[in-house]
């Protein structure tokens, strides 16, 4: 079959699509945790909140103008002509899902999993902009991802636009492919979330005037590791179903797919586990799920068509680079980013997006595909970042995205939510006092 | 110098897009598609530098 062919699902093929989507959200509660356990205890119930209401405006706005911008394989587009080739810009689908039958077929699927995946890429973002980002700003920029961000780059990737076309025009590889994506959702997500702290600047007392920083621990550790866990069966779901959908492979194929994303979280842990040993005495409980988290996020893109060997790199290389990655943001960049939402998912994924263009094997061998990975990624630094800040950044002239400095001494939780997550954290003396 | 690297971003995009479209030569493109890189990385670098110095709030 083509790349850019709808995939023919057997019964028992779409069955396996149906419960790969069923396990995505699992994902997106596992970064909800995430975030939430490695921000501060007072913000903690708005981190969780926020978490929910990203998810639901983030489906609501897809369902309403996202899927209509990036459409599906073989469904109608908006076409430029380019020397004589026409490139799919965007799709041309009716608003609310209308013209699309619900009915199992692969179109209504994806639409499904797009639904749950743009609330994961909008979940990405929280992470950075923790303790500081008010809720009403965080929807409404959630919509401006879930509306046109998103939906526009993942036409062109999974909605048979100009960079699935690269394949077919110029002979470059199959065209950029991402099946579980490294790029569409994480890179897409990591971008967005390196704006907003960009946007947001750092929290209240980070950085000294000289521009030291202060380590500002996560309040709870097990959140974040269960967290983990529960990202690992959401993303087995997601690279299935995606390859599925997105990549036309076989169902039989969901084996090798989840080998290889265990795979390369496990040694992106363990390279994480290993370097914090070394550098600072102990593991570092943070960097470790962080790695884990970079593993998946970069297994994700070539997981159908790399081999276990090359899914332990992809997976090594993620999780060195990333323990490397948040200490440059935060160090050196001054770059707040108290989830490492931006080193885990934007620069773990455009790694996977590369990765793919030197270790993937097809069943027909190509010549060209680091070319086009190539081009995927520099369409995600030179266009998606500059768009998603952009945005982000009228929306801050009309909406404030930052909380008040008392707001931000207050915690999240009593600034916007009027109470805390750990009501009982408070030490009462006198219940030590003798009786 | 935030606008400069931005716009650097997007330069880069452009050189990236115009070398897939308009060369034919698998060297020439290659090499211009990974120009293209570079120039955005010169604009990553440049808006990175540009939002240091965030000094204290408040």
């Amino acid at each position: 079959m083509t790349p850019l062919a709808v995939p023919a699902l057997s019964d028992a093929g779409t069955v396996l699509c149906i419960v790969c989507i069923l396990l995505v959200p699992c994902s997106g509660a596992g970064l909800a945790l995430i975030n939430t356990g490695l921000g501060r205890s007072r913000s903690a119930a708005h981190s969780m909140l926020a978490s929910l209401c990203v998810v639901a405006v983030a489906g609501l706005v897809y369902f309403a103008c996202g899927f209509a911008w990036q459409g599906y394989l073989g469904r109608p587009a908006h076409l430029v002509s380019i020397s004589g080739k026409a490139w799919g810009w965007i799709a041309a689908e009716p608003l609310f899902f209308r013209g699309l039958k619900l009915d199992g077929s692969p179109a209504s699927l994806a639409a499904w999993l797009q639904m749950l995946s743009v609330g994961l890429a909008a979940l990405i973002p929280l992470g950075s902009g923790a303790d500081r980002w008010r809720l009403p700003a965080a929807c409404a920029s959630t919509a401006l991802l879930a509306g046109f961000t998103y939906p526009l780059f993942a036409h062109w990737v999974w909605g048979g636009g100009w960079l699935a076309q690269l394949g077919i025009h110029y002979r470059l590889g199959r065209g950029f492919v991402d099946a579980g994506g490294s790029a569409s959702i994480q890179s897409v997500g990591g971008l967005t979330a390196l704006s907003i702290a960009w946007i947001l600047g750092p929290r209240l007392g980070k950085y000294s005037r000289e521009g030291i920083p202060t380590a500002i621990p996560g309040h709870n550790a097990v959140l974040v590791l269960l967290g983990c866990v529960l990202a690992l069966v959401g993303w087995l779901g997601l690279n299935s179903a995606g390859a599925i959908l997105f990549a036309g492979i076989a169902p039989t194929a969901a084996v090798l797919i989840g080998v290889n994303t265990v795979l390369s979280a496990s040694v992106a842990a363990l390279a994480a586990l290993m370097i914090t040993r070394m550098r600072f005495g102990k593991p570092d409980a943070s960097l470790v799920a962080n790695g884990w988290v970079s593993g998946l996020v970069a297994s994700s893109a070539a997981c159908p068509w790399v081999t276990p060997a090359a899914a332990l790199f992809v997976g090594l290389v993620a999780g060195v680079v990333v323990t490397f990655s948040i200490e440059l943001f935060e160090v050196h960049l001054k770059v707040d980013d108290p989830g490492g939402a931006i080193s885990v998912h934007a620069v773990a994924g455009i790694w996977g997006v590369l990765a793919l263009g030197f270790f993937a094997y097809f069943p027909q061998p190509v010549s060209g595909q680091w070319v086009a990975q190539v081009v995927g990624a520099a369409t995600l630094l030179g266009f998606v970042l500059p768009l998603t800040y952009g945005l982000n950044w009228l929306l801050d002239r009309f909406l404030p995205q930052r909380a008040p400095v008392e707001g931000e001494r207050l915690g999240m939780d009593v600034h916007e939510l009027g109470a805390t997550a750990y009501p009982e954290f408070v030490i009462h003396t006198e219940d030590f006092l003798p009786r | 110098m935030k606008l400069a690297g931005f716009l650097l971003l997007l330069a880069g995009w452009g050189i990236v897009l115009c070398a897939v479209a308009l060369l034919s030569s698998a060297v020439q493109r290659n090499g211009f598609v990974l120009a293209g890189l570079g120039v955005e990385v010169l604009g990553l670098v440049l808006t990175m530098r540009s939002h240091l110095a965030p000094g204290e709030r408040g």
